[in-house]
């Protein structure tokens, strides 16, 4: 019974963060621009041969994603900071951690719209092949964009309470996201190449690891985080 | 929110004097002891003297970041305010050790490897680990609520320790599917014992480093208690 209110809850914060985004669109857009605007400045840096470019794609779309996906965190917070909604949001009835899954969820689902243009651009603009087994390929997507959200969403809640938050988010995520990144970016990297050693399977594996580590560490340090 | 109440905790025990002025005489022994009486190794010759530093500082380093561990935990659990400036103090410590035995590290790996920084787990691991500190240091100065700092740098202090044993597992993953690593060699007696040593004076150092740190932390909280009851307007206070 307690169970399905927080099922509820959280489908009420995730519908809620979800139509703010819907009815504005001017953090999805620029977020996926930004996103694009890093793809080509990788371009640049890497081009213009076109083997470089398609060496480099794994490590660029992830970082492209990262870092357009940093500001989406401190966003989903900062939105409710404005209008003094957390207060209200923390002063309701019922479990602490629906309020964490529902932004996660609302993250997760923004992140993955995001991802979708990012990695469309990506393949064009890096002449990437696509390989037979695509379907994997989306997973790996899927299980990347998990771990940054989870520790994104977590950390935000933090800094986008604080002074200098444009700063602290990224020096506090970034060191934490270096397994789930690395994971991610071998693991695509791999399948890419067309995966001759065999490596992304144990990649794929780490990466789930490291998802299931940190959605349980972050669940049960949310309820310390949010209470101040 | 926190309430505005006075440290309920008298004034500190000072860090003694002896203490400090032992492990520094100490340290100056090992260092001298260790550099005199080791002879000049086959390999390196005598860059070997650099494990004299190196190595310690690493073990300080970890030690350092176990406490900030342990006081967090604590510190989430009881609520003790004195806990979570253990963490803070023993964290910048830590920090502080943690810069030193990158720089020595690459101090030493210039002329035995030939360059200044190799992407193993070990070193990899440890960038990282400076990089949490340093994130963990800044949280702190960047909120001034002292309950808010509490919890939150416990937390994050909590995910950097379980994020180093992972980043050092997917760095060595990373590493050995391009490459495997070398292993380091045994280590003869007379090289182990300044060694040991060594490490004994870092360990007393830090831990005199901690402690003074800690009662600082301990006036500066009492400070701000007093601020706030003032602010207040409370007399008493």
């Amino acid at each position: 019974m307690a169970f399905r209110d927080d099922v509820r809850r959280i489908k009420a914060i995730v519908w809620k963060d979800l139509t703010t985004e819907r009815r504005s669109k001017a953090g999805f857009n620029s977020v996926a621009s930004l996103g694009v605007t890093i793809l080509v400045l990788f371009g640049l840096a890497l081009g213009p041969d076109g083997q470089a470019l398609r060496d480099a794609a794994a490590g660029a779309l992830w970082l492209a994603v990262l870092f357009a996906g940093v500001l989406a965190f401190n966003r989903s917070y900062q939105v409710e900071l404005e209008g003094g909604a957390l207060e209200a949001l923390l002063l309701y009835p019922g479990s602490r951690w629906a309020i964490f899954a529902g932004k996660l969820i609302a993250n997760l689902i923004f992140v993955l719209l995001m991802l979708v243009i990012v990695v469309a651009v990506g393949i064009v603009l890096f002449q990437v092949r696509i390989p037979a087994q695509w379907p994997t390929l989306l997973g790996i997507m899927a299980l990347g964009v998990v771990g940054i959200v989870v520790l994104g969403t977590f950390y935000a809640a933090m800094s986008s309470r604080s002074r200098a938050r444009e700063v602290l988010l990224p020096l506090l995520l970034y060191p934490m996201l270096i397994p789930v990144l690395l994971a991610s970016m071998e693991a695509t990297k791999a399948f890419l190449g067309g995966d001759l050693l065999n490596a992304s399977g144990a990649w794929i594996q780490m990466l789930a690891l490291f998802d299931v580590i940190f959605l349980v560490a972050t669940f049960l340090a949310f309820e310390y985080v949010i209470e101040v | 929110m926190s309430p505005a109440t006075p440290s309920q905790f008298g004034p500190p025990k000072p860090a003694p004097v002896w203490l400090g002025w032992g492990a520094f005489l100490f340290f100056l022994f090992t260092q001298v002891y260790a550099v005199a009486t080791s002879p000049a190794d086959a390999m390196m010759g005598h860059l070997q003297k650099m494990m004299y530093v190196h190595v310690p500082a690493a073990w300080v380093t970890f030690a350092a970041f176990g406490v900030v561990l342990v006081a967090s935990l604590h510190f989430l659990w009881k609520e003790d305010e004195r806990a979570d400036l253990l963490a803070a103090s023993a964290a910048e410590v830590g920090s502080l050790f943690c810069g030193l035995t990158l720089v020595l590290g690459m101090l030493w790996g210039r002329p035995t490897w030939g360059v200044w920084w190799s992407w193993d787990a070990r070193l990899t691991s440890t960038l990282v680990l400076f990089l949490i500190f340093v994130g963990y240091l800044s949280l702190r100065s960047f909120v001034e609520d002292p309950h808010r700092r509490g919890q939150w740098s416990a937390a994050v202090g909590i995910l950097g320790a379980i994020n180093v044993p992972i980043v050092w597992m997917s760095v060595r993953w990373w590493r050995t599917l391009h490459q495997i690593q070398s292993n380091p060699r045994g280590l003869s007696p007379e090289y182990l014992r300044g060694l040991l040593l060594n490490l004994a004076a870092f360990t007393l150092l830090t831990i005199w480093f901690i402690w003074r740190r800690y009662e600082a932390a301990r006036y500066e909280r009492a400070a701000e208690h007093a601020a706030q009851a003032a602010a207040l307007g409370d007399n008493n206070g």
